[in-house]
């Protein structure tokens, strides 16, 4: 028997700037076990809710994650408009589903770009990347901000696009379109990717489904979840459909990412053909009391925040569960019996979001 | 399955002009929505404070006696809270906070930036 080490990976690692940490159990180049550890960046959000009022915790949500940061704040709206029974215009719903599309494209093409440079494709990342600027243009120029959009309230939006700007949303987006063909093309065709990640890092259905996997590392093992099928914001007036594939190994969760890319493109589409007219927020009054668990699909899956409220201006209880949190336990799962190699490229699939995980 | 899917992104790239900008000599234009850094019309502001009892970073701070509204730049997170609460805004848009396109200069230190009102004008004499 080959002796056994232990191999730590993180918090500080070149293919992950988020701070997770892996003791890897190894024999020889095997990896037995992997025993993670989080709490490096902890900074107490949710105890937050107890001095910031209602109104400006949207601020604070917003800011739980870098990057799907716009999904973060609706998510939190949606439950204290449910507690609180407002009547969200649609236009402020329709908003709020572009700006959520156009996050999820910015978010997948930058899992994209990290990829290919885990996998040593530099000039296939700086690709994906140069794609992604444009798109933060854009979202700059609708909401003022670049991955911070803070333009979600309790209520509606702080913000109105005018429908000659969303024209031209389209109009740039059926433009990228190509381009993100030709470019994903490397990764669903290419034979020096495919040899990293066909087949590595398998999780089949029913495991993803007993480990509580979430997001496109649920929907690669042949599962269709996805919560925008609830309806939420405009998604009930949107055909769209879930983005499945059977293989459960780090192909297929890329994938599912690139496939998703086009159904947002779509879904921004649809969205500007039928845009409603009319105001972007109603006045609101009073607080809120009651509770209400909120679900939304981020890029990385799907975000459950519990809010409780007792009808004083502070929020009684706030938790959030992250997408990554529920996907560490089917990551700790593909790693056992890999290659040392292949672990940065496991770590990445599950596109691992620690600060949202930490709060 | 193929060898070479980046051919023709790579030909394309060739005879393409770069992506990136030759900074510092070409600047990157602001766009007209950007949240940059807020703005003062000190003459303007009628001390009521509300801006710095909104500002969810406490960046802003109010002082109505000595006519001082002072602000830390590193705390700001430009949310754009102070402009929307202002009552000053709520009558004519933009006369005494406003968001500005360009961010502030780099600093090293943190320092409080402070902006001093004019004098209090006196109060009408009353009518005899």
């Amino acid at each position: 028997m080959a002796n056994r080490t232990i191999i730590p990976f993180g918090p500080q690692h070149p293919v992950l700037p988020e701070p997770i940490h892996l003791d890897l159990v190894v024999e020889d180049e095997r990896v037995i076990e992997a025993i993670p550890s989080i709490g490096f960046i902890h900074r107490g959000l949710e105890k937050l809710v107890e001095k910031k009022d209602f109104i400006d915790f949207t601020y604070v949500a917003e800011r739980i994650c870098g990057i799907c940061s716009f999904i973060h704040g609706q998510t939190y709206c949606q439950g204290i408009e449910e507690i609180m029974q407002l009547q969200v215009p649609d236009r402020a719903k329709a908003l709020r589903t572009i700006w959520g599309e156009m996050s999820r494209l910015h978010s997948h093409l930058l899992w994209l770009g990290l990829m290919a440079d885990a996998f040593g494709f530099e000039s296939l990342f700086m690709h994906c990347w140069r794609l992604r600027e444009t798109l933060l243009d854009e979202i700059e120029a609708t909401t003022g901000g670049r991955v911070i959009f803070g333009s979600c309230k309790v209520g509606g939006t702080r913000r109105d696009v005018t429908d000659a700007k969303l024209a031209e949303i389209v109009r740039i987006l059926d433009g990228m379109e190509q381009e993100i063909r030709d470019i994903t093309g490397v990764f669903m065709s290419d034979s020096t990717v495919k040899h990293r990640m066909r087949g590595v890092g398998i999780i089949t259905k029913e495991e993803a489904q007993a480990l509580g996997a979430v997001g496109p590392t649920l929907r690669a093992s042949g599962v269709a979840q996805d919560m925008r099928t609830l309806g939420y914001a405009f998604f009930n007036k949107i055909n769209f459909k879930t983005i499945t594939r059977t293989e459960g190994d780090c192909q297929a969760r890329c994938e599912v990412r690139i496939d998703e890319l086009f159904a947002s493109i779509d879904i921004i589409r649809q969205v500007v053909a039928q845009m409603p007219g009319g105001a972007v927020d109603v006045e609101v009054k009073g607080n809120p009391n009651g509770e209400f668990f909120s679900r939304v699909e981020q890029p990385r899956g799907e975000v459950v925040y519990y809010i409780k409220a007792n009808g004083t201006k502070n929020l009684q209880r706030f938790r959030a569960r992250t997408p990554t949190f529920a996907n560490l336990a089917p990551l700790v799962k593909m790693l056992q019996g890999c290659d040392l190699a292949d672990v940065p490229v496991m770590a990445l699939t599950i596109d691992p979001c620690i600060s949202c995980t930490e709060r | 399955m193929s060898l070479f899917p980046m051919t023709g992104t790579i030909l394309k790239s060739l005879f393409r002009k770069p992506a990136t900008r030759a900074y510092p000599f070409v600047k990157r234009p602001h766009i007209a929505k950007t949240r940059g850094s807020i703005e003062i019309k000190i003459d303007a502001c009628i001390y009521c404070g509300m801006c710095a009892r909104k500002c969810p970073t406490t960046a802003i701070t109010v002082d109505r006696a000595t006519r001082t509204w002072s602000i830390d730049r590193l705390r700001c997170i430009t949310c754009n809270g102070c402009v929307d609460v202002c009552p000053v805004n709520k009558k004519a848009p933009g006369s005494c906070l406003a968001m500005r396109e360009s961010y502030t200069t780099p600093t090293g230190t943190r320092e409080t930036e402070h902006h001093q009102g004019p004098e209090k004008a006196p109060a009408a004499a009353p009518k005899a």
